[in-house]
């Protein structure tokens, strides 16, 4: 990857906390010279606020699916006794695959001594190539439903993203991540410049930054962090901002308890095409901190 | 009976309809045989624990089983590199290394190498805990250790410890992660039921539309609680309506709920509105039972 797009991912351990409202209102602010790229494959949302028109779209395959063919198989048993996810059912004496439990490893295939198992490409999602409405490349992803592996099309999403941001010689490759720990925030966090963090002072909220900032150190990426809903609890928001201050972690903006976030995704517009007062000003200024920051 | 708390989209309310709704049981059915276990299973991030205090019954390090390259009995062979599908084992000069976190724990190289030169070994995945809240409330979490990669066998085990020290005579709720992939389908997979909570905006609704999908892919019979009701619009009550499931449950949108949440405390508890609705989520759920 050119070094000279940077590349920017949005987290923050827990739901909910306006993640993909705000990344989506960086992506306004920012326009042509910033490609986006939705990596919260599981419930990706970003399309909602902009509504990109599709360019190209393609299947993603991942993994492999066993098959039995019954016509070739001696029901011997061995591929059940050999399976670990529980993936082979017998029906009447029938053998198959449990696509939902199987994990494609291939053991079953090995075992079977009459080669009755097939392993096929399993169709994990699809992925999109578009252009949004505030003239950003955007990729995104509709991972398959009951589909495994969703961290591999996180991959896949940030991989064609780059692509796009060397040819299109954009600035910014701004990335929407996933909540929680695992596979799919490590694939999306690996590599990356900076990371933004939002959250909100809550229990949960401070629990959940705590985990994934744990994870971003261990990957050693530069992070700050948007406090959303600061004023719903002053006494939280103090123990929040001790725990920034104690990991060296920069605040970038605290955003006020507002309804107006939710009344402008509900009419499907970014903070900064619904506000014209304060909380605009709040989210330009705290993009302007981010690109401040990553290049610092 | 056992009832799986999901969400498409993080952040709806899982964790705060889990807890609230818990507790709630477990009060009513106080000096009856009635018993209530809840089980998080947001193994990445667990939070019904930050709203429950109790007294710790059992604590477990959970482990999951990954091959370990015995360099004496291995003849280079390369046989297990070729069979792994997930690329955990790669040669490297003479040596084979590992790589835990792509394993998949299937056994494949393990038990089809010829000289046994990779037997599976103990790998830490994180901790299991288990609280005793009140005489008929029980608190089961786990939660996976940073750098973990898969979730799915954690959620496993924790259920099989609940499945194993609580049967069925207990109502056993089930707080699942969000999404739709592989960890909330561990969680569900085996649930009477699946309440899913969502809120009343574009968002909530597409990722409801997904987790439906998802609960019909996998046969589960759907309630829906709609949380922060007042905000949004009503494009999930009229998608529930077209899709025959009923809204068990509509907990409003108040700042006052927000501030207890934020400080880790239960909402039925302190808003009256909250507590009706926990009444009208419990008859939702025995109305479809006689159903």
């Amino acid at each position: 990857m050119d070094k000279s797009v940077k590349e920017i991912i949005v987290l923050s351990g827990k739901g909910g906390t306006g993640k993909t409202s705000i990344t989506g209102s960086f992506a306004a602010l920012e326009g042509n010279n910033l490609v986006l790229a939705d990596c919260d494959v599981d419930a990706a949302d970003m399309h909602l606020l902009t509504e990109p028109v599709t360019e190209m779209e393609d299947d993603f395959f991942s993994g492999k699916l066993a098959s039995i063919r019954p016509m070739d198989c001696t029901r011997c048993n061995k591929c059940k006794k050999a399976c670990h996810f529980d993936a082979i059912n017998i029906t009447d004496g029938i053998f198959s695959v449990d696509p939902i439990a199987c994990e494609g490893c291939s053991y079953c295939y090995h075992v079977c001594p009459s080669g009755a198992i097939d392993m096929k490409p399993r169709k994990a999602g699809k992925f999109y190539i578009s252009q949004t409405r505030f003239n950003n490349y955007m990729v995104h992803a509709r991972l398959g439903i009951a589909a495994d592996n969703s961290g591999k099309l996180v991959t896949k999403v940030r991989e064609e993203a780059k692509d796009i941001a060397d040819e299109e010689r954009v600035e910014y490759l701004l990335v929407d991540g996933s909540p929680g720990i695992g596979c799919p925030v490590v694939a999306s966090l690996t590599g990356a410049d900076f990371a933004v963090l939002v959250t909100e002072p809550t229990v949960s909220g401070i629990h959940d930054l705590s985990r994934v900032f744990e994870l971003i150190e261990k990957l050693k990426i530069k992070t700050g962090c948007i406090i959303n809903k600061a004023d719903i609890n002053p006494e939280k928001a103090e123990e929040l901002k001790r725990f920034l201050n104690s990991k060296n972690i920069p605040v970038i903006a605290e955003f006020p308890y507002d309804e107006s976030f939710t009344a402008a995704i509900t009419q499907g517009k970014t903070i900064v095409e619904w506000d014209n007062g304060i909380l605009k000003d709040f989210v330009t200024q705290s993009w302007e901190t981010v690109k401040k920051l990553i290049n610092s | 009976m056992q009832i799986a708390i999901a969400s498409g989209k993080g952040g709806t309310g899982k964790t705060t309809l889990s807890v609230n709704l818990s507790t709630f049981l477990a009060e009513k059915f106080k000096g009856t045989d009635q018993k209530v276990v809840l089980t998080d299973l947001d193994v990445e991030e667990p939070n019904s624990g930050l709203f429950l205090d109790g007294n710790l019954v059992h604590k477990e390090e959970q482990f999951r089983r990954v091959p370990e390259w015995d360099e004496e009995a291995c003849t280079l062979c390369k046989r297990c590199a070729k069979i792994c599908e997930f690329n955990a084992l790669a040669f490297l000069g003479i040596s084979v290394v590992v790589f835990p976190e792509l394993c998949h724990s299937c056994y494949a190289c393990s038990d089809l190498c010829p000289e046994n030169a990779l037997p599976m070994k103990y790998s830490r995945m994180g901790d299991l805990k288990h609280i005793s809240l009140s005489e008929n409330l029980h608190f089961v979490e786990s939660r996976l250790d940073i750098g973990i990669e898969q979730a799915t066998p954690l959620i496993n085990q924790t259920k099989q410890y609940t499945k194993g020290h609580f049967d069925n005579s207990w109502i056993s709720i089930l707080d699942a992660p969000p999404g739709t992939s592989c960890p909330v389908m561990e969680a569900v997979k085996d649930s009477d039921l699946v309440i899913l909570v969502t809120e009343p905006t574009p968002f909530g609704l597409h990722d409801l539309k997904l987790a439906v999908e998802t609960m019909e892919e996998l046969n589960k019979k759907t309630l829906v609680v709609i949380n922060k009701h007042g905000i949004g619009n009503s494009d999930v009550e009229q998608y529930c309506a077209e899709k025959n499931i009923p809204v068990i449950g509509r907990i409003p949108h108040l700042r006052k709920a927000a501030e207890v949440y934020s400080k880790g405390e239960l909402m039925f508890q302190q808003i009256p509105e909250i507590r009706t609705e926990m009444e009208n989520i419990y008859n939702g759920i025995t109305s479809w039972i006689k159903a």
